[in-house]
């Protein structure tokens, strides 16, 4: 088990938010209590924080929601945005390389938010390109805002993540979230992470291997087995889009389809989360329960991402 | 070819300037002449002999060529344990154990085909780590493990 450090005492030492494996605890906590620290900040005070600042978004992969919450924390810090919606159709069609069309965009803007579909793309831009960078996803790699604001929901909920016990539900062989959600919780203390997965769908065994040196880790195909144990459920979409085999996904689709029935297995502090979109993995008739934490758990994007965006300007202003 | 000289076996002729690398795995040997650039060299490969340390091994002997740094980390990664001997007037005048290095660019090509150094014109660049051998792709982070790695050598 790693030392335990005071809690929220980080430093934020990152220049770009690539991978959230290159987050140590400290920024990890830094962001977090940032976050927490804009949560409680009026709007009206916000708005002048980034009032100097250039902010792009460039999105060369369609996205509603990662890029409306980027755009939102943004303009509440009164950043000025310049945005590219679709940059898949633009440089990318005339075959212009990642590093080019981010030397370019470097030239008007302050801090950029990029999405690409070519996986390590973001890592590509922070190495050519002394504006800081922040990864809204690179292709099935990493997404690792969604992982922060994860941990942030987690923490804000239940007023820590130490100790946390965690179920891993559905698609845990090909889930980023969840590969990335396991990895950061490894920096915490007494964490308890049940791998709930059809064996076609189990945690690769490299990433098990991981975690083990640092966190209690179960690996099972039974989701009733520890309902009564779990703090919060992280539920994932089975991704059709994943599969060779169409037959292979109609088999394993429903596996796991989660209702109010399993609520008189679980505790009451028991939460739901899920990265969305959902499917039918988390039966509508959960929306109004108290465990509910997945709608919740997207708004809290906003103050986290308005939380990197801040921590990253500092060194603009340098 | 095989000749005993005292307590010595030899196997090819001995060169008298080159590299020698010994203690390559059996199989091993095609794969290094691949992954060397050696087109131009005289180049002599002895495959399944008898090893005391190893049971069997490989040799590959190389006349008249000095390897590199970039080329003796290509051989780590795809002859784990071997030894490179530099040899001038037919005397063995250095002998070094080959260790995996940490960090491997332009050496390996990611299996992800998604990647973008297989995307773009980036060169590759691996952290390497030993025992199990297992190599993280700096930019998709996709991990290789050994097999991957000794049919990803370029």
């Amino acid at each position: 088990m790693k030392q335990a450090k005071s809690a929220n005492s980080g430093k934020f030492s990152l220049k770009s938010v690539v991978s959230i494996s290159d987050f140590s605890r400290p920024d990890i906590e830094a962001v977090l209590l940032m976050a927490k620290k804009m949560e409680g900040t009026s709007r009206a005070k916000k708005c002048k924080l980034l009032d100097t600042i250039n902010v792009a978004t460039l999105f060369f992969e369609p996205s509603t929601r990662t890029r409306l919450s980027f755009e939102t924390a943004a303009q509440n810090l009164g950043a000025n945005l310049i945005s590219v919606a679709d940059g898949g159709t633009t440089s990318q069609k005339k075959g212009e390389a990642v590093s080019d069309a981010i030397r370019v965009v470097a030239g008007y803007s302050d801090i950029i938010i990029m999405r690409h579909f070519i996986e390590g793309a973001a890592r590509r831009a922070a190495e050519v390109c002394d504006k800081p960078i922040i990864n809204a996803g690179d292709g099935s790699n990493q997404h690792p805002t969604q992982t922060l604001l994860d941990l942030y929901t987690i923490e804000k909920e239940f007023g820590k993540i130490d100790g946390i016990k965690i179920g891993l539900l559905g698609d845990l062989k090909y889930g980023r979230t969840v590969h990335s959600l396991a990895h950061a919780l490894s920096h915490f203390q007494n964490v308890k992470i049940y791998c709930i997965a059809p064996k076609a769908l189990k945690m690769p065994k490299h990433i098990i291997d991981e975690l083990r040196g640092h966190v209690w880790v179960h690996e099972t195909e039974e989701l009733d087995e520890h309902l009564a144990e779990l703090d919060v459920l992280y539920a994932t979409r089975i991704q059709k889009e994943r599969f060779p085999d169409p037959l292979e996904y109609e088999r394993l689709k429903n596996t796991y389809i989660l209702d109010r029935s399993i609520l008189e297995k679980t505790k009451p502090i028991f939460r739901i989360m899920h990265p969305l979109p959902r499917v039918n993995e988390i039966s509508q008739d959960l929306d109004e329960t108290s465990a509910a934490l997945y709608f919740r758990q997207a708004a809290n994007g906003v103050p986290v991402r308005e939380a990197l965006l801040f921590l990253l300007s500092k060194q603009v202003k340098k | 070819m095989k000749e005993e000289t005292g307590q010595k076996k030899i196997y090819v002729k001995p060169i008298v300037e080159g590299t020698a690398i010994d203690h390559l795995y059996p199989g091993t040997a095609v794969q290094i002449l691949q992954i060397l650039s050696i087109s131009n060299f005289q180049v002599t490969a002895a495959m399944n002999v008898e090893s005391k340390k190893m049971g069997k091994k490989d040799i590959v002997f190389i006349a008249g060529k000095k390897l590199s740094e970039h080329e003796i980390n290509k051989i780590a990664l795809v002859g784990r344990g071997a030894t490179v001997n530099l040899i001038h007037n037919s005397k063995i005048i250095r002998k070094e154990k080959i260790s995996v290095p940490k960090t491997a660019e332009k050496i390996i090509k990611c299996i992800n085909p998604l990647c973008i150094t297989n995307k773009e014109e980036v060169p590759t660049r691996f952290a390497v780590q030993n025992n199990p051998l297992a190599a993280l792709c700096f930019y998709c982070e996709t991990k290789m493990d050994e097999k991957e790695i000794a049919a990803s050598v370029q």
